[in-house]
């Protein structure tokens, strides 16, 4: 069993009008890829938002490595070691690409987390190399996306946060990215995978968990949620 | 027309816009960074002035004030945000807008207080106060030099934006804050960095502006709304924007003024306008992510 990284309890979240998130409860562990699963407006993006502080939770405890950062600013809980892949990319079109890369880099492996350098980054994403010196602004969906990623490795975090990295893209730059997260995958990462595509969300998957309505409704593993029908029918409209 | 005149009517635009640059920068920045207003931006540009009359008046250099004026600006900003701005960056535009007025009325009392209610004036140095022949034209040695330092200024920014790590973070800051701050970016002390150097503009402005306008308790009124337009017509949040906006509202402002005298204050409004129905956004805006 492997040692437990993130936990979300009881939290409750408030986005607009309306609570978006009621008592939510959810667990990640190092070096396990946690798929999270729901209808659009089921509140997936929220959950992310309320880990990384851009959120602040009304109620509840959110631990990551030891710590409670429940409250704490964005830039404290990047620091913390979580990385961030927003759906929107998030590319700073007034950088180049590899400003965009270099900026929030830090450098220097955590207790328990990888070392990312340029080199390593740029041998994983052969393409952001060829554009390194174009604006951020100039790429392609596709290479925003890995930008996005890429970025976050190099902040060197232990669990990376992933807002549908396959939004909006085509099926061969979906085969793309697929690639990628393998890879980051094998190497141990823990990661918190966000996504609509639900054979792409699986492909990875140790954890599953199903969101609905702003409440974590069902977890376990991707075999035991493939025999989950009620689930699927109930939850995901499937 | 004589090309004389026009040579001499040039320069002054030029030094009228690098004023207007050095003033419009830091508001600029900081409105495209954190989307915070400081209508008192024009108070430290009067503080500048008064502590570099009272510094020259001590040490008897021109120099003392260059360097004294935008040095209590700058702490004068620090004052500012901890005690004030800090806690309202989310408290809305109004507010802001609100707040940093009263401000304004509360310099030039302060200022009024302290030196009187007359005029000051303070002297170009001596090195720089004779004039100079250009193309056979007479003109100010000392003007020169303001327009020599508005652009050395700019270049220098420019450098440090596009060159050193805070100048990156500022942008990605402009360009999306929170996906800046979610990277671990500590997008607030950039900010109050840029804040802070922002102020010192002003104040080195104010200085500047010494020797050519008067020191008077009020002087920010005067300069703060053609120094707020080129904000506008410049577009927020880029250096970029305030210089070329600060250059299109200096020239605009000094050929107005010498060409259509009757409509003179008028004419900047008017440029303003035009631009804005052109380029709703400014001449040139920080671009924001999709």
């Amino acid at each position: 069993m492997s040692a437990e990284l993130l936990r979300l309890e009881q939290v409750h979240a408030t986005y607009g009008d309306g609570d978006v998130l009621q008592a939510v409860s959810l667990a990640a562990a190092s070096g396990r890829v946690l798929s999270l699963l729901g209808r659009n407006g089921a509140g997936k993006t929220t959950v992310l938002k309320t880990i990384m502080g851009i959120l602040a939770p009304r109620a509840g405890r959110i631990r990551f490595a030891g710590d409670d950062i429940a409250g704490a600013p964005p830039h404290r809980i990047a620091r913390a070691g979580l990385g961030y892949v927003p759906d929107t990319r998030g590319v700073f079109p007034s950088l180049s690409v590899l400003e965009n890369l270099t900026v929030a880099a830090r450098p220097g492996a955590m207790a328990g987390g990888s070392d990312w350098s340029l080199e390593r980054v740029f041998a994983l994403f052969p393409r952001l190399y060829e554009r390194r010196h174009g604006s951020g602004g100039r790429l392609s969906g596709g290479e925003q996306q890995m930008l996005a990623i890429a970025r976050a490795l190099l902040t060197n975090p232990l669990l990376l946060l992933l807002d549908e990295p396959t939004e909006g893209l085509a099926p061969i730059v979906i085969d793309d990215v697929e690639r990628v997260l393998r890879q980051l995958k094998s190497t141990g990462l823990a990661i918190l995978l966000v996504e609509q595509n639900l054979a792409f969300a699986l492909a990875f998957a140790d954890e599953v968990a199903v969101l609905g309505k702003g409440q974590v409704r069902w977890s376990g593993t991707p075999a035991e949620f493939a025999r989950a029908e009620d689930v699927k029918r109930r939850w995901l409209g499937l | 027309m004589d090309p004389g005149f026009l040579l001499l009517q040039l320069l002054n635009g030029l030094q009228f816009a690098m004023l207007l640059f050095l003033l419009a920068v830091g508001l600029s920045v900081v409105l495209g960074m954190m989307n915070f207003i400081n209508l008192a931006h024009g108070t430290l540009y009067m503080v500048g002035a008064f502590v570099g009359f009272a510094a020259a008046e001590r040490a008897g250099s021109f120099w003392a004030a260059l360097a004294a004026g935008p040095a209590a600006a700058a702490a004068l900003g620090a004052v500012f945000y901890g005690a004030l701005l800090r806690h309202m960056q989310r408290a809305g535009a109004m507010k802001q807008v609100l707040v940093t007025f009263g401000l304004i009325f509360v310099g030039i009392d302060a200022v009024r207080l302290i030196w009187g209610d007359y005029a000051k004036t303070l002297l170009a140095p001596s090195a720089l106060a004779g004039s100079v022949h250009i193309l056979g034209q007479v003109y100010p040695a000392y003007r020169l030099f303001i327009i020599a330092l508005g652009l050395a200024l700019a270049l220098v920014l420019y450098l440090g934006l596009e060159r050193t790590r805070l100048g990156a973070v500022v942008r990605a800051g402009v360009d999306d804050r929170v996906m800046a701050a979610s990277l671990g970016l500590d997008v607030e002390r950039a900010f109050f960095a840029v804040f802070c150097l922002g102020c010192a503009l002003a104040g080195l402005a104010g200085v500047a502006a010494s020797p050519v306008l008067e020191i008077y308790p009020g002087m920010d009124m005067a300069i703060l709304i053609p120094t707020l337009i080129v904000v506008v017509v410049g577009g927020p949040g880029r250096l970029a924007g305030a210089f070329f906006g600060a250059l299109l509202i200096g020239m605009a402002e000094t050929f107005g003024a010498v060409f259509i005298p009757d409509f003179s204050s008028f004419m900047i409004y008017a440029v303003m306008s035009l631009v804005l129905l052109l380029r709703p956004q400014g001449l040139l805006p920080a671009r924001h992510s999709p």
